[in-house]
Protein backbone atom coordinates (compact mmCIF):
# COMPACT_ATOMS: atom_id res chain seq x y z
CA UNK A 1 0.00 0.00 0.00
CA UNK A 2 1.36 3.32 -1.23
CA UNK A 3 0.36 6.10 1.62
CA UNK A 4 -0.43 10.00 0.20
CA UNK A 5 1.65 11.95 2.75
CA UNK A 6 1.73 15.15 1.18
CA UNK A 7 -0.60 17.97 1.93
CA UNK A 8 -3.47 18.56 0.32
CA UNK A 9 -3.12 22.36 -0.05
CA UNK A 10 -0.57 23.94 -1.84
CA UNK A 11 2.38 25.72 -0.16
CA UNK A 12 0.74 28.76 -1.01
CA UNK A 13 -2.19 28.24 1.09
CA UNK A 14 0.19 27.32 4.23
CA UNK A 15 1.88 30.56 4.14
CA UNK A 16 -1.65 32.70 3.37
CA UNK A 17 -2.75 30.73 6.90
CA UNK A 18 0.47 32.13 8.38
CA UNK A 19 -0.09 35.62 7.28
CA UNK A 20 -3.79 35.49 8.10
CA UNK A 21 -2.92 34.26 11.92
CA UNK A 22 -0.03 36.79 11.94
CA UNK A 23 -2.64 39.74 10.96
CA UNK A 24 -5.12 38.66 13.84
CA UNK A 25 -2.53 39.00 16.09
CA UNK A 26 -0.91 42.51 15.36
CA UNK A 27 -4.78 43.38 14.97
CA UNK A 28 -5.43 42.68 18.65
CA UNK A 29 -2.32 43.31 20.09
CA UNK A 30 -2.85 47.17 18.70
CA UNK A 31 -6.31 46.61 19.91
CA UNK A 32 -5.19 45.44 23.00
CA UNK A 33 -6.85 42.54 23.62
CA UNK A 34 -4.96 39.38 25.65
CA UNK A 35 -4.46 36.10 23.51
CA UNK A 36 -5.46 33.52 25.41
CA UNK A 37 -5.34 29.35 25.42
CA UNK A 38 -7.87 27.28 27.13
CA UNK A 39 -7.84 23.51 26.71
CA UNK A 40 -9.45 21.16 24.24
CA UNK A 41 -9.89 18.74 26.07
CA UNK A 42 -12.40 19.12 29.32
CA UNK A 43 -15.26 17.67 31.78
CA UNK A 44 -17.96 19.08 30.46
CA UNK A 45 -19.08 20.24 26.96
CA UNK A 46 -21.87 22.16 25.66
CA UNK A 47 -25.38 21.24 25.62
CA UNK A 48 -26.45 22.15 21.97
CA UNK A 49 -29.36 20.26 20.63
CA UNK A 50 -27.66 19.73 17.30
CA UNK A 51 -24.30 19.65 18.00
CA UNK A 52 -22.21 16.19 18.40
CA UNK A 53 -19.09 15.92 20.16
CA UNK A 54 -16.36 13.43 20.45
CA UNK A 55 -15.81 11.94 23.88
CA UNK A 56 -12.39 9.85 25.16
CA UNK A 57 -11.59 7.41 26.99
CA UNK A 58 -11.92 7.60 30.89
CA UNK A 59 -8.84 10.03 32.36
CA UNK A 60 -7.57 7.53 34.90
CA UNK A 61 -9.26 4.52 36.42
CA UNK A 62 -13.26 5.47 37.60
CA UNK A 63 -12.93 9.24 36.50
CA UNK A 64 -15.17 10.12 33.39
CA UNK A 65 -14.62 10.34 30.17
CA UNK A 66 -13.08 14.26 28.76
CA UNK A 67 -14.85 15.61 25.55
CA UNK A 68 -13.10 17.18 22.47
CA UNK A 69 -14.71 21.17 22.45
CA UNK A 70 -16.77 22.02 20.27
CA UNK A 71 -15.94 25.62 20.88
CA UNK A 72 -13.82 27.36 23.41
CA UNK A 73 -16.88 29.10 25.18
CA UNK A 74 -17.66 28.35 28.59
CA UNK A 75 -13.72 27.98 29.39
CA UNK A 76 -13.28 32.08 27.84
CA UNK A 77 -16.05 32.81 30.11
CA UNK A 78 -14.39 31.13 33.03
CA UNK A 79 -11.86 33.87 32.03
CA UNK A 80 -14.02 36.68 31.67
CA UNK A 81 -15.67 36.42 35.00
CA UNK A 82 -11.82 36.03 36.58
CA UNK A 83 -11.35 39.68 35.59
CA UNK A 84 -8.59 39.24 32.53
CA UNK A 85 -10.43 42.01 30.37
CA UNK A 86 -10.85 41.43 26.74
CA UNK A 87 -9.93 38.07 25.48
CA UNK A 88 -9.25 36.23 22.18
CA UNK A 89 -7.94 32.54 21.32
CA UNK A 90 -6.86 31.28 18.38
CA UNK A 91 -7.78 27.36 18.45
CA UNK A 92 -9.02 24.12 17.13
CA UNK A 93 -12.66 22.78 17.70
CA UNK A 94 -14.47 19.64 17.06
CA UNK A 95 -17.56 18.38 15.76
CA UNK A 96 -18.57 15.26 15.03
CA UNK A 97 -20.39 13.82 12.01
CA UNK A 98 -19.71 17.33 10.20
CA UNK A 99 -17.87 16.64 6.98
CA UNK A 100 -18.60 18.55 3.60
CA UNK A 101 -17.55 21.09 1.28
CA UNK A 102 -17.88 23.30 4.36
CA UNK A 103 -16.49 20.89 7.24
CA UNK A 104 -14.05 19.34 8.50
CA UNK A 105 -14.53 17.51 11.89
CA UNK A 106 -11.89 19.54 13.32
CA UNK A 107 -11.81 23.18 12.49
CA UNK A 108 -10.05 26.44 13.27
CA UNK A 109 -11.76 29.03 14.84
CA UNK A 110 -10.92 32.79 16.30
CA UNK A 111 -12.98 33.50 19.21
CA UNK A 112 -12.94 36.87 21.07
CA UNK A 113 -14.49 38.33 23.80
CA UNK A 114 -14.71 42.53 24.32
CA UNK A 115 -15.71 43.35 28.09
CA UNK A 116 -17.83 46.36 27.81
CA UNK A 117 -19.43 45.93 23.98
CA UNK A 118 -22.83 45.68 23.04
CA UNK A 119 -23.66 43.95 20.13
CA UNK A 120 -23.61 46.78 17.37
CA UNK A 121 -20.42 47.58 18.99
CA UNK A 122 -19.13 43.79 18.57
CA UNK A 123 -20.54 44.02 14.73
CA UNK A 124 -17.97 46.74 14.10
CA UNK A 125 -15.59 45.29 15.58
CA UNK A 126 -15.59 42.71 13.32
CA UNK A 127 -15.70 44.31 10.12
CA UNK A 128 -13.03 46.45 11.10
CA UNK A 129 -11.10 43.09 11.36
CA UNK A 130 -12.59 41.55 8.44
CA UNK A 131 -11.87 44.64 6.80
CA UNK A 132 -8.06 43.79 7.62
CA UNK A 133 -8.32 39.85 6.24
CA UNK A 134 -10.72 39.71 3.32
CA UNK A 135 -9.76 40.84 -0.19
CA UNK A 136 -10.41 44.81 -0.48
CA UNK A 137 -13.25 44.00 -2.91
CA UNK A 138 -15.47 43.37 -0.16
CA UNK A 139 -15.52 46.43 1.87
CA UNK A 140 -15.58 49.02 -1.38
CA UNK A 141 -18.69 49.75 1.21
CA UNK A 142 -19.79 49.05 4.45
CA UNK A 143 -20.90 45.38 4.57
CA UNK A 144 -24.32 45.20 4.44
CA UNK A 145 -26.18 44.99 7.90
CA UNK A 146 -29.88 43.31 7.86
CA UNK A 147 -32.10 42.45 10.96
CA UNK A 148 -33.23 38.85 10.81
CA UNK A 149 -36.95 38.84 10.57
CA UNK A 150 -36.59 41.82 7.85
CA UNK A 151 -34.36 39.58 5.74
CA UNK A 152 -36.72 36.10 6.39
CA UNK A 153 -39.81 38.41 5.52
CA UNK A 154 -38.25 39.97 2.28
CA UNK A 155 -37.44 36.28 0.70
CA UNK A 156 -39.93 34.17 2.31
CA UNK A 157 -42.85 36.30 2.69
CA UNK A 158 -42.88 34.89 6.22
CA UNK A 159 -43.26 36.48 9.85
CA UNK A 160 -39.94 34.75 11.84
CA UNK A 161 -40.87 35.73 15.04
CA UNK A 162 -44.72 34.60 14.85
CA UNK A 163 -45.18 31.05 14.12
CA UNK A 164 -48.00 30.55 11.84
CA UNK A 165 -47.83 26.49 10.49
CA UNK A 166 -50.17 26.64 7.49
CA UNK A 167 -48.44 29.66 6.03
CA UNK A 168 -45.27 27.92 6.79
CA UNK A 169 -46.16 25.01 4.54
CA UNK A 170 -47.88 27.10 2.24
CA UNK A 171 -44.47 28.65 1.48
CA UNK A 172 -42.34 25.53 1.58
CA UNK A 173 -44.92 23.46 -1.10
CA UNK A 174 -44.94 26.64 -3.45
CA UNK A 175 -40.92 26.69 -3.50
CA UNK A 176 -40.90 22.66 -3.78
CA UNK A 177 -39.45 22.05 -0.44
CA UNK A 178 -41.99 19.35 0.43
CA UNK A 179 -39.56 17.69 2.54
CA UNK A 180 -39.89 20.61 5.06
CA UNK A 181 -42.89 19.38 6.19
CA UNK A 182 -42.17 16.29 7.15
CA UNK A 183 -38.60 17.12 8.66
CA UNK A 184 -39.75 20.30 10.88
CA UNK A 185 -43.47 18.99 11.90
CA UNK A 186 -44.62 21.53 14.08
CA UNK A 187 -40.78 22.96 15.41
CA UNK A 188 -41.04 26.56 14.84
CA UNK A 189 -36.82 26.62 14.96
CA UNK A 190 -36.40 23.83 12.74
CA UNK A 191 -38.98 25.18 9.95
CA UNK A 192 -36.27 28.61 10.66
CA UNK A 193 -33.20 26.61 10.01
CA UNK A 194 -35.06 24.80 7.11
CA UNK A 195 -36.16 28.03 4.94
CA UNK A 196 -32.95 30.09 6.12
CA UNK A 197 -30.35 28.01 4.34
CA UNK A 198 -32.55 26.92 1.75
CA UNK A 199 -34.32 29.99 0.53
CA UNK A 200 -32.52 32.90 2.26
CA UNK A 201 -28.75 32.42 2.22
CA UNK A 202 -28.73 31.81 -1.33
CA UNK A 203 -30.08 35.15 -1.46
CA UNK A 204 -27.46 36.61 0.76
CA UNK A 205 -24.58 35.66 -1.92
CA UNK A 206 -25.55 39.10 -3.62
CA UNK A 207 -24.61 41.27 -0.36
CA UNK A 208 -20.70 39.56 -0.61
CA UNK A 209 -20.41 40.11 3.25
CA UNK A 210 -23.22 41.08 5.18
CA UNK A 211 -24.38 40.58 8.80
CA UNK A 212 -27.69 39.34 10.15
CA UNK A 213 -28.76 40.42 13.54
CA UNK A 214 -31.15 39.76 16.26
CA UNK A 215 -32.06 36.31 16.38
CA UNK A 216 -35.58 35.18 16.54
CA UNK A 217 -35.62 34.10 20.69
CA UNK A 218 -36.32 30.30 19.61
CA UNK A 219 -32.42 30.32 18.06
CA UNK A 220 -30.88 31.71 21.08
CA UNK A 221 -27.93 29.83 21.67
CA UNK A 222 -26.04 32.24 24.63
CA UNK A 223 -26.86 35.81 23.40
CA UNK A 224 -29.00 37.33 25.86
CA UNK A 225 -32.56 38.47 25.04
CA UNK A 226 -33.14 42.08 23.07
CA UNK A 227 -35.26 44.16 26.14
CA UNK A 228 -37.03 46.41 23.30
CA UNK A 229 -38.05 43.44 21.61
CA UNK A 230 -37.46 40.02 23.84
CA UNK A 231 -39.33 38.10 20.71
CA UNK A 232 -35.52 38.36 19.77
CA UNK A 233 -32.01 37.91 21.10
CA UNK A 234 -29.16 40.04 20.55
CA UNK A 235 -26.93 37.60 18.22
CA UNK A 236 -24.79 38.11 14.82
CA UNK A 237 -24.13 35.62 12.17
CA UNK A 238 -21.88 36.83 9.52
CA UNK A 239 -22.09 35.39 5.61
CA UNK A 240 -19.91 36.27 3.00
CA UNK A 241 -20.67 35.12 -0.38
CA UNK A 242 -23.42 33.18 1.16
CA UNK A 243 -21.35 31.37 3.34
CA UNK A 244 -21.73 31.54 6.99
CA UNK A 245 -18.29 32.73 8.41
CA UNK A 246 -18.94 33.85 12.13
CA UNK A 247 -21.59 33.66 14.64
CA UNK A 248 -21.57 36.36 17.59
CA UNK A 249 -24.26 37.27 20.98
CA UNK A 250 -24.49 40.06 23.67
CA UNK A 251 -23.56 37.12 25.92
CA UNK A 252 -25.95 35.95 28.12
CA UNK A 253 -24.83 36.43 31.85
CA UNK A 254 -27.53 35.55 34.02
CA UNK A 255 -26.88 32.28 35.57
CA UNK A 256 -30.37 31.43 36.31
CA UNK A 257 -31.59 31.86 32.99
CA UNK A 258 -28.52 30.34 31.81
CA UNK A 259 -29.17 26.96 33.77
CA UNK A 260 -32.61 27.07 32.26
CA UNK A 261 -31.77 27.07 28.40
CA UNK A 262 -28.95 24.21 29.37
CA UNK A 263 -32.23 22.71 30.63
CA UNK A 264 -34.33 22.93 27.56
CA UNK A 265 -31.20 21.92 25.73
CA UNK A 266 -30.88 18.82 27.75
CA UNK A 267 -34.41 17.75 27.24
CA UNK A 268 -34.42 18.38 23.35
CA UNK A 269 -30.96 16.49 22.92
CA UNK A 270 -33.06 13.85 24.70
CA UNK A 271 -36.04 13.84 22.43
CA UNK A 272 -33.77 13.77 19.58
CA UNK A 273 -31.75 10.74 20.54
CA UNK A 274 -28.60 12.62 20.80
CA UNK A 275 -25.97 11.62 23.41
CA UNK A 276 -26.57 13.02 26.81
CA UNK A 277 -24.89 15.62 28.60
CA UNK A 278 -24.24 17.08 32.06
CA UNK A 279 -24.67 21.19 32.01
CA UNK A 280 -21.32 22.69 32.72
CA UNK A 281 -21.07 23.51 37.07
CA UNK A 282 -17.56 25.13 36.46
CA UNK A 283 -19.02 27.89 33.94
CA UNK A 284 -22.74 27.97 35.94
CA UNK A 285 -20.73 29.11 38.71
CA UNK A 286 -18.23 31.68 36.79
CA UNK A 287 -21.59 32.91 35.80
CA UNK A 288 -22.88 33.00 39.49
CA UNK A 289 -19.53 34.67 40.62
CA UNK A 290 -20.32 37.49 37.82
CA UNK A 291 -19.50 37.72 34.01
CA UNK A 292 -18.58 41.14 32.77
CA UNK A 293 -21.18 42.78 30.24
CA UNK A 294 -19.22 41.52 27.07
CA UNK A 295 -20.10 40.24 23.60
CA UNK A 296 -18.32 37.42 21.98
CA UNK A 297 -18.22 36.32 18.39
CA UNK A 298 -16.01 33.06 16.69
CA UNK A 299 -14.87 33.21 12.98
CA UNK A 300 -14.29 29.82 11.30
CA UNK A 301 -10.73 30.36 9.85
CA UNK A 302 -10.69 27.38 7.57
CA UNK A 303 -13.76 29.22 5.96
CA UNK A 304 -12.21 32.47 5.77
CA UNK A 305 -8.99 30.95 4.45
CA UNK A 306 -11.66 29.14 1.55
CA UNK A 307 -13.01 32.86 1.00
CA UNK A 308 -9.59 34.66 0.66
CA UNK A 309 -8.17 32.23 -1.82
CA UNK A 310 -11.60 31.13 -3.47
CA UNK A 311 -11.59 27.57 -2.76
CA UNK A 312 -14.82 25.74 -2.90
CA UNK A 313 -13.88 23.09 -0.77
CA UNK A 314 -12.52 23.35 2.64
CA UNK A 315 -9.94 20.19 2.01
CA UNK A 316 -8.27 23.22 -0.65
CA UNK A 317 -7.08 25.04 2.28
CA UNK A 318 -6.07 22.53 5.06
CA UNK A 319 -2.86 20.35 4.83
CA UNK A 320 -4.59 17.20 5.82
CA UNK A 321 -7.69 17.21 6.13
CA UNK A 322 -9.57 14.38 8.21
CA UNK A 323 -9.50 11.75 5.17
CA UNK A 324 -5.55 11.87 4.95
CA UNK A 325 -4.34 13.35 8.77
CA UNK B 1 -32.65 -4.49 1.74
CA UNK B 2 -29.16 -2.47 2.94
CA UNK B 3 -29.65 0.81 3.58
CA UNK B 4 -27.56 3.92 3.58
CA UNK B 5 -27.23 7.10 5.96
CA UNK B 6 -26.88 10.57 5.47
CA UNK B 7 -23.31 10.06 6.07
CA UNK B 8 -22.96 8.24 3.58
CA UNK B 9 -24.47 9.87 0.48
CA UNK B 10 -22.14 10.39 -2.23
CA UNK B 11 -21.95 10.95 -5.99
CA UNK B 12 -23.18 7.90 -7.46
CA UNK B 13 -24.79 6.14 -4.75
CA UNK B 14 -28.48 4.69 -5.80
CA UNK B 15 -30.92 4.64 -3.64
CA UNK B 16 -34.66 4.13 -3.28
CA UNK B 17 -36.68 7.10 -3.64
CA UNK B 18 -40.47 7.10 -3.77
CA UNK B 19 -40.51 3.95 -4.79
CA UNK B 20 -38.10 4.49 -8.01
CA UNK B 21 -34.67 3.96 -7.61
CA UNK B 22 -32.56 7.12 -7.96
CA UNK B 23 -28.54 8.10 -7.83
CA UNK B 24 -27.35 10.79 -6.39
CA UNK B 25 -25.87 13.45 -8.33
CA UNK B 26 -24.77 16.05 -5.54
CA UNK B 27 -24.91 15.79 -2.05
CA UNK B 28 -24.22 19.24 0.20
CA UNK B 29 -24.37 19.36 3.82
CA UNK B 30 -26.25 22.84 4.94
CA UNK B 31 -25.87 24.02 8.61
CA UNK B 32 -27.17 26.82 9.71
CA UNK B 33 -25.80 28.22 12.43
CA UNK B 34 -25.48 25.91 15.68
CA UNK B 35 -28.93 24.53 14.30
CA UNK B 36 -30.15 21.38 12.00
CA UNK B 37 -27.85 19.64 9.95
CA UNK B 38 -29.45 18.88 6.57
CA UNK B 39 -28.51 17.07 3.34
CA UNK B 40 -29.38 18.44 0.33
CA UNK B 41 -29.17 16.23 -2.14
CA UNK B 42 -29.61 16.09 -6.02
CA UNK B 43 -30.66 12.85 -7.20
CA UNK B 44 -31.42 11.80 -11.06
CA UNK B 45 -34.12 9.37 -11.48
CA UNK B 46 -33.07 6.45 -13.06
CA UNK B 47 -36.07 5.22 -15.25
CA UNK B 48 -37.21 8.81 -15.99
CA UNK B 49 -34.14 10.34 -15.90
CA UNK B 50 -35.45 13.39 -14.28
CA UNK B 51 -33.29 15.26 -11.92
CA UNK B 52 -34.91 16.28 -8.23
CA UNK B 53 -33.78 18.30 -5.40
CA UNK B 54 -34.70 16.77 -1.78
CA UNK B 55 -33.62 17.51 1.46
CA UNK B 56 -32.78 15.24 4.67
CA UNK B 57 -32.35 15.05 7.97
CA UNK B 58 -28.79 14.15 9.00
CA UNK B 59 -28.69 10.99 10.44
CA UNK B 60 -32.16 9.52 8.55
CA UNK B 61 -31.19 7.00 6.20
CA UNK B 62 -33.06 5.51 2.72
CA UNK B 63 -33.20 2.37 1.47
CA UNK B 64 -30.20 1.16 -1.12
CA UNK B 65 -31.74 0.48 -4.85
CA UNK B 66 -30.28 -2.82 -6.49
CA UNK B 67 -29.16 -1.19 -8.93
CA UNK B 68 -26.02 -2.29 -11.20
CA UNK B 69 -24.55 -0.81 -14.12
CA UNK B 70 -23.25 -3.60 -16.98
CA UNK B 71 -21.53 -3.40 -20.41
CA UNK B 72 -23.74 -5.64 -22.75
CA UNK B 73 -24.20 -6.02 -26.35
CA UNK B 74 -26.90 -5.15 -27.87
CA UNK B 75 -28.62 -7.72 -30.33
CA UNK B 76 -31.68 -6.85 -31.92
CA UNK B 77 -34.97 -5.07 -31.65
CA UNK B 78 -37.98 -7.69 -32.08
CA UNK B 79 -40.35 -4.77 -33.02
CA UNK B 80 -41.21 -4.66 -29.14
CA UNK B 81 -38.36 -5.44 -26.83
CA UNK B 82 -34.45 -4.65 -27.40
CA UNK B 83 -32.29 -7.37 -26.40
CA UNK B 84 -28.85 -7.37 -24.80
CA UNK B 85 -26.21 -10.17 -24.48
CA UNK B 86 -23.85 -10.06 -21.60
CA UNK B 87 -20.81 -10.95 -23.39
CA UNK B 88 -19.04 -13.27 -20.72
CA UNK B 89 -22.04 -15.05 -19.15
CA UNK B 90 -24.00 -14.86 -22.38
CA UNK B 91 -27.15 -14.17 -20.17
CA UNK B 92 -29.43 -12.34 -22.36
CA UNK B 93 -31.68 -9.62 -21.15
CA UNK B 94 -35.08 -7.49 -22.81
CA UNK B 95 -35.35 -4.06 -22.70
CA UNK B 96 -38.70 -2.58 -23.23
CA UNK B 97 -39.15 0.91 -25.48
CA UNK B 98 -39.56 3.17 -22.61
CA UNK B 99 -36.33 2.13 -21.02
CA UNK B 100 -34.03 2.26 -24.20
CA UNK B 101 -35.81 5.44 -24.51
CA UNK B 102 -33.48 7.91 -27.02
CA UNK B 103 -30.81 5.22 -26.65
CA UNK B 104 -32.31 3.25 -29.73
CA UNK B 105 -31.07 6.17 -31.94
CA UNK B 106 -28.08 5.35 -31.55
CA UNK B 107 -27.81 1.63 -31.33
CA UNK B 108 -26.46 -0.67 -33.79
CA UNK B 109 -26.39 -4.58 -33.97
CA UNK B 110 -23.48 -5.65 -31.91
CA UNK B 111 -22.74 -2.75 -30.83
CA UNK B 112 -21.35 -2.32 -26.72
CA UNK B 113 -23.17 -0.23 -24.45
CA UNK B 114 -24.20 0.48 -20.78
CA UNK B 115 -27.76 -1.62 -19.57
CA UNK B 116 -28.56 -0.19 -16.07
CA UNK B 117 -30.50 -3.02 -14.18
CA UNK B 118 -32.68 -2.46 -11.49
CA UNK B 119 -33.74 -5.90 -9.69
CA UNK B 120 -32.19 -7.76 -12.28
CA UNK B 121 -34.71 -5.70 -14.93
CA UNK B 122 -33.06 -3.09 -17.63
CA UNK B 123 -34.62 0.32 -16.69
CA UNK B 124 -32.04 2.53 -19.27
CA UNK B 125 -29.76 1.91 -22.21
CA UNK B 126 -26.65 4.05 -22.09
CA UNK B 127 -24.58 4.08 -25.36
CA UNK B 128 -20.90 4.92 -25.71
CA UNK B 129 -20.38 8.17 -25.63
CA UNK B 130 -19.13 8.26 -29.48
CA UNK B 131 -20.52 5.77 -31.88
CA UNK B 132 -19.70 5.39 -35.67
CA UNK B 133 -22.40 4.77 -37.86
CA UNK B 134 -23.21 4.94 -42.08
CA UNK B 135 -24.87 7.91 -43.35
CA UNK B 136 -28.50 6.09 -44.93
CA UNK B 137 -29.53 9.22 -46.59
CA UNK B 138 -28.78 12.82 -47.09
CA UNK B 139 -28.52 15.77 -49.81
CA UNK B 140 -25.68 15.83 -51.98
CA UNK B 141 -23.46 18.39 -51.06
CA UNK B 142 -22.24 21.20 -53.55
CA UNK B 143 -19.18 20.46 -55.25
CA UNK B 144 -16.03 21.72 -53.76
CA UNK B 145 -17.14 22.52 -50.19
CA UNK B 146 -14.58 21.03 -48.33
CA UNK B 147 -14.87 24.04 -45.59
CA UNK B 148 -17.12 22.10 -43.73
CA UNK B 149 -19.44 25.38 -42.75
CA UNK B 150 -23.12 25.63 -42.81
CA UNK B 151 -23.79 21.94 -42.98
CA UNK B 152 -27.43 20.15 -43.74
CA UNK B 153 -28.79 16.95 -42.13
CA UNK B 154 -27.78 13.44 -42.50
CA UNK B 155 -30.08 10.28 -41.43
CA UNK B 156 -28.00 7.46 -40.07
CA UNK B 157 -28.39 3.86 -40.57
CA UNK B 158 -29.91 3.64 -36.97
CA UNK B 159 -32.48 6.29 -37.76
CA UNK B 160 -30.79 9.33 -36.32
CA UNK B 161 -30.39 12.96 -37.51
CA UNK B 162 -28.13 14.42 -37.25
CA UNK B 163 -26.26 17.76 -38.77
CA UNK B 164 -23.00 16.72 -41.48
CA UNK B 165 -20.64 19.05 -42.97
CA UNK B 166 -21.95 19.66 -46.61
CA UNK B 167 -19.02 17.45 -47.72
CA UNK B 168 -20.44 14.00 -46.21
CA UNK B 169 -22.02 11.73 -48.76
CA UNK B 170 -24.33 8.48 -48.21
CA UNK B 171 -22.54 5.45 -47.21
CA UNK B 172 -19.75 7.28 -45.33
CA UNK B 173 -19.25 6.50 -41.80
CA UNK B 174 -19.19 9.35 -39.12
CA UNK B 175 -17.89 9.73 -35.87
CA UNK B 176 -20.81 10.95 -32.73
CA UNK B 177 -21.03 11.82 -29.61
CA UNK B 178 -23.97 10.17 -28.24
CA UNK B 179 -24.46 12.99 -25.61
CA UNK B 180 -24.82 15.72 -27.86
CA UNK B 181 -25.84 14.56 -31.44
CA UNK B 182 -23.06 16.22 -32.60
CA UNK B 183 -21.16 15.01 -35.68
CA UNK B 184 -17.23 14.61 -34.07
CA UNK B 185 -15.61 13.73 -37.60
CA UNK B 186 -15.82 11.44 -40.40
CA UNK B 187 -14.41 7.81 -39.47
CA UNK B 188 -10.83 6.64 -40.49
CA UNK B 189 -11.24 4.08 -42.66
Amino acid sequence: MVYAWQPACSIELIRLRARVLHEIRLFFYAENVLEVETPILCHAIGTDPFLDFFSTAELTGKQPSLYLQTSPEFAMKRLLAAQTGSIYQITKAFRKGELGRLHNPEFSMLEWYRVGYDLRQLMDDAELLLGRLLPEEYFSEPATRLCYADVFQQYTGLNALQFDLECYQLVAEKRGLVDAIRLCADDHSSWLDFLFSHIVQQELVKYGICMIYDYPACLPSLARLNTDNPLTVARVEVFVNGIELANGYYELADPQQQRQRFEQEILIRERNGAERVQQDERFLAALQNGLPDCSGIAIGLDRLLMIISQKNHINEVLAFPVENA
Amino acid sequence: MASYSTSEFKGGLKLMMDGDPCSIIENEIVKPGKGQAFNRVKLRNLKTGRVIERTFKSGESLEAADVIELDMQYLYNDGEFFHFMHPESYDQYQADESAVADAKLWLKDQAMCILTLWNDAPISVTPPNFVELEIAETDPGLKGDTSGGGGKPATLETGAVVRVPLFVQIGEVVKVDTRTGDYVSRAKA
